[in-house]
């Protein structure tokens, strides 16, 4: 298909969303990450049943996180498409950069850079 | 097991704010089984806090350990060499692992991250319940094995009380009364004549009643 999609996107690939955890989602954002997003298969199409449904979950937990800490719940979200739907693909990282965009960079990054501090 | 929740992290900010040592230490028994306070809690709290902190401009020190238990000498010693390099510590175990550690390291402060609920069941992943409240003299025998103290919200010994109704009870009508399960359970067992046995006033002095418990074992003893 050949379909362009943002360079600042890297993919980490997991067998299955259900093996994402919350952790996961935190460190990436106090590594400098600003945003992160989960792709899992659609809903009720989950191989091992509800490996989907807890990375919902579990993203869900990470905005609570994030909105309480002062880093923003909107820079994690989930997004949910079959493995056929490569333009969609492009569309969300396309969505979810400008919307990452608007909120700027993570805060955490800016303040280990002006405090020169180290994680 | 002890069934205990996580304290809100607002709450849990405010305890640290003043200090810049933290270890955040966490249980490997009850509090991991219902998902409060275990590896995995902890390392999200930790994380947390970093960014908190850092977001906050303040380079804190935020460590993480988990020990075996919380309850027994032989694993909190594993902190002895270590805990005077912090300013306060974060306990994820439930109240008797935050005191225990209290007790033992009498200089360091130790806060708790969660709050302790009650002893209990998973009845479903993410829904714990109440089934006990160790009142020192148990009674499932006599109840075909349904507490009435630890289930009936007015704790009867010979009920159901006017409020059960269509099975559940006055305070809930999520929450089945207690009474109603014994009798149906008594029924299935066959033993619906126990029901008519009057169970005689309970010594509450084996309770929380008669003040702080304490189990000793002579045989044991070294």
């Amino acid at each position: 298909m050949r379909i362009q999609y943002p360079e600042n996107i890297k993919i980490i690939g997991v067998p299955c969303t259900g093996k994402v955890d919350v952790l996961h989602l935190l460190r990436a954002f106090e590594k400098g990450a600003d945003g992160v997003y989960v792709v899992g298969c659609l809903e009720g199409d989950c191989r091992f049943n509800s490996g989907n449904l807890r990375a919902r979950k579990r993203v869900e937990q990470a905005q609570h996180i994030l909105e309480s800490i002062g880093v923003g719940g909107e820079r994690v979200q989930m997004y949910n498409l079959s493995s056929g739907e490569g333009p969609r693909f492009a569309e969300i990282a396309v969505e979810m950069t400008e919307k990452i965009r608007k909120m700027g960079p993570n805060p955490i990054k800016i303040s280990k850079e002006k405090n020169g501090c180290m994680i | 097991m002890i069934v205990a929740k996580q304290k809100p992290i607002e709450e849990i900010i405010e305890g640290v704010r003043d200090y810049e040592k933290i270890l955040i230490a966490g249980c490997n028994e009850c509090v991991t089984v219902c998902e409060a306070g275990g590896k995995k809690e902890v390392g999200i709290l930790a994380s947390a806090l970093r960014m908190y902190f850092m977001n906050q401009g303040k380079n804190m020190k935020i460590d993480e350990v988990t020990l075996e238990r919380q309850c027994d000498h032989e694993y909190l010693e594993e902190l002895r060499k270590i805990i005077d390099r912090y300013d306060v510590v974060i306990s994820l175990a439930c109240g008797a692992g935050v005191q225990f550690m209290a007790e033992k390291y009498f200089r360091t402060r130790v806060l708790p991250g969660v709050d302790t609920c009650f002893m209990g069941v998973t009845e479903e992943r993410g829904v714990w319940s109440e089934r006990c409240q160790g009142c020192g003299k148990c009674i499932l025998g006599e109840t075909a094995g349904i507490c009435p103290i630890s289930r009936c919200a007015k704790r009867i010994l010979n009920g159901p009380c006017g409020g059960s109704t269509k099975g559940k009870c006055e305070i809930d009508k999520e929450l089945d009364c207690a009474w109603q399960l014994i009798i149906d359970r008594l029924n299935e067992l066959g033993r619906l004549d126990d029901y008519e046995k009057i169970i005689p006033i309970k010594d509450w002095s084996t309770e929380r009643a008669g003040g702080p418990r304490r189990v000793v074992r002579e045989d044991l003893r070294l």
